[in-house]
């Protein structure tokens, strides 16, 4: 197994029980979609905002993983390595 | 009794509750900057439930609803609109929410963005796809309106469960006669001033349709550019838009009680889109579209700004009283009349574009 911090954006804190971050156990070597699903197991409300039915993250979503938006890496297949850190946060849109 | 307004707009959620039908009370916002597309208050159970379709830009869409006017809301934990995996779709708007009629209790039906119609046996809180629309062969040809793809009206008849009649943008009527397995065009005689050539069997873009109080069977429609009656469930469309100022619009709403009355809010198209001259007001017919008379007391004489098709609604208190009704503006004004549109009152201005209105009294 493997552990990682989610970060979560205070717009969804209340989904998650109002807290902004939560430790995430999930096997060695999983994607950032695994580890989404992982998370989201217990917390759909919270995994519906991330992705779609179709399992995309969101237009107006970014996924971080260490620093690194997965939309500049693999995508949803970026690996999330042990001990590292996925912060999820709203993009620019709106007016 | 109470009356009640849900008011959705591009920001946010509004109730307006009156006791008297003239002197209404805003709420404080619900759902503040998220957008409120669909709106539908069910009168059916022993206690009314609001149903909103709401869409955050970043989170989503989803569905939510309140069984005591907005002091609480609930939204199930797994979405109560979720496309089928197979369909390789995600649910981009929730554009209409439909209660069905009080011998069905607990149906409400969706109509959604990409062009989609659910139907909720457990009053809104699950919804399922009926595939016998999303997979109609006329799919790949249907196309999106300028405000999206959508399945905007839905409306079971209230007379024989298995007939339905949907309209689209773009794609026009569409009516089941079984329940809704099958689905056939129903656009004879509707005009597409956008299309070239001869009027298509489907790609019409009718903004609004609504059936007649007396016979479900005769319906109207307001078209973008065309307004008309259909008095065959909607096999052969005659126009019905003479006497009117000008024959676009968004809206369409059917007296709920009176025979051959109706109302729709002509807009100037396509160069302007706006009420004609600036002059904000409703047409009513009280002889199935042979005739229309303006209703403008207590309407502004500069108002600049549309009614879309889901901002406005009718209610009839009771059986033999007199109908309400209601509509908002893109600038954000609210308007009610108490007296089927003789006189109207302003119930809110200045808030964000209007998009859905529904009324209803309760208690």
């Amino acid at each position: 197994m493997a552990t990682a911090v989610l970060e979560i954006p205070g717009t969804l804190a209340p989904v998650w029980g109002d807290r902004r971050s939560a430790v995430i156990d999930y096997a060695a070597g999983s994607s950032v979609a695994t580890f989404l699903d992982v998370a989201g197991a217990d917390h759909p409300r919270f995994g519906r905002r991330i992705r779609d039915e179709t399992g995309a993250v969101r237009r107006y979503v970014n996924v971080f993983v260490d620093g690194e938006n997965i939309r500049t890496m693999a995508g949803l297949d970026t690996v999330v390595p042990d001990g590292g850190r996925v912060i999820v946060i709203q993009s620019v849109a709106g007016g | 009794m109470t009356t009640v307004i849900a008011i959705g707009t591009k920001k946010g959620l509004w109730l307006a509750t009156s006791q008297d039908r003239r002197t209404y009370t805003l709420s404080e916002p619900h759902f503040l900057n998220l957008e409120v597309p669909s709106v539908a208050i069910d009168t059916r159970g022993p206690t009314p439930r609001i149903l909103a379709g709401v869409n955050d830009w970043h989170w989503g869409p989803t569905v939510v609803y309140s069984d005591d006017l907005g002091a609480t809301w609930s939204e199930p934990e797994h979405g109560a609109i979720k496309f089928p995996e197979d369909t390789g779709a995600a649910l981009g708007r929730v554009w209409h929410l439909h209660p069905d009629t009080a011998d069905r209790p607990g149906v409400v039906w969706a109509g959604c963005e990409p062009i989609s119609i659910w139907k909720s046996t457990d009053s809104g809180e699950n919804f399922e796809l009926n595939r016998g629309l999303w997979d109609h062969p006329h799919r790949p040809e249907w196309g999106a309106g300028f405000g999206g793809a959508a399945a905007h009206t839905i409306l079971p008849n209230p007379l024989d469960d298995q007939t339905v009649h949907v309209a689209m943008s773009t794609g026009g009527v569409y009516r089941t006669r079984d329940g809704g397995t099958t689905w056939e065009a129903k656009n004879r005689g509707i005009a597409a001033g956008f299309l070239p050539g001869e009027e298509p069997e489907f790609g019409q873009c009718v903004h609004r349709i609504t059936a007649d109080a007396a016979n479900p069977e005769r319906m109207y429609a307001q078209n973008h550019g065309g307004v008309y009656r259909s008095d065959d469930g909607g096999d052969r469309w005659v126009d019905i838009g003479s006497g009117l100022p000008a024959d676009f619009g968004f809206t369409f709403l059917a007296h709920p009680r009176t025979a051959d009355t109706a109302w729709t809010l002509p807009l100037r198209a396509d160069s302007e889109r706006i009420p004609p001259d600036g002059r904000l007001s409703l047409y009513r017919t009280t002889d199935a579209g042979a005739t229309w008379s303006e209703q403008h007391t207590g309407l502004p004489e500069n108002e600049f700004n549309v009614v879309l098709r889901d901002a406005a609604d009718i209610d009839l208190p009771d059986p033999d009283g007199i109908a309400g009704l209601y509509f908002g503006t893109r600038g954000g004004e609210v308007y009610a009349s108490n007296d089927e549109g003789t006189t109207f009152l302003q119930v809110a201005d200045r808030l964000p574009d209007v998009l859905s209105v529904r009324a209803a009294s309760v208690g």
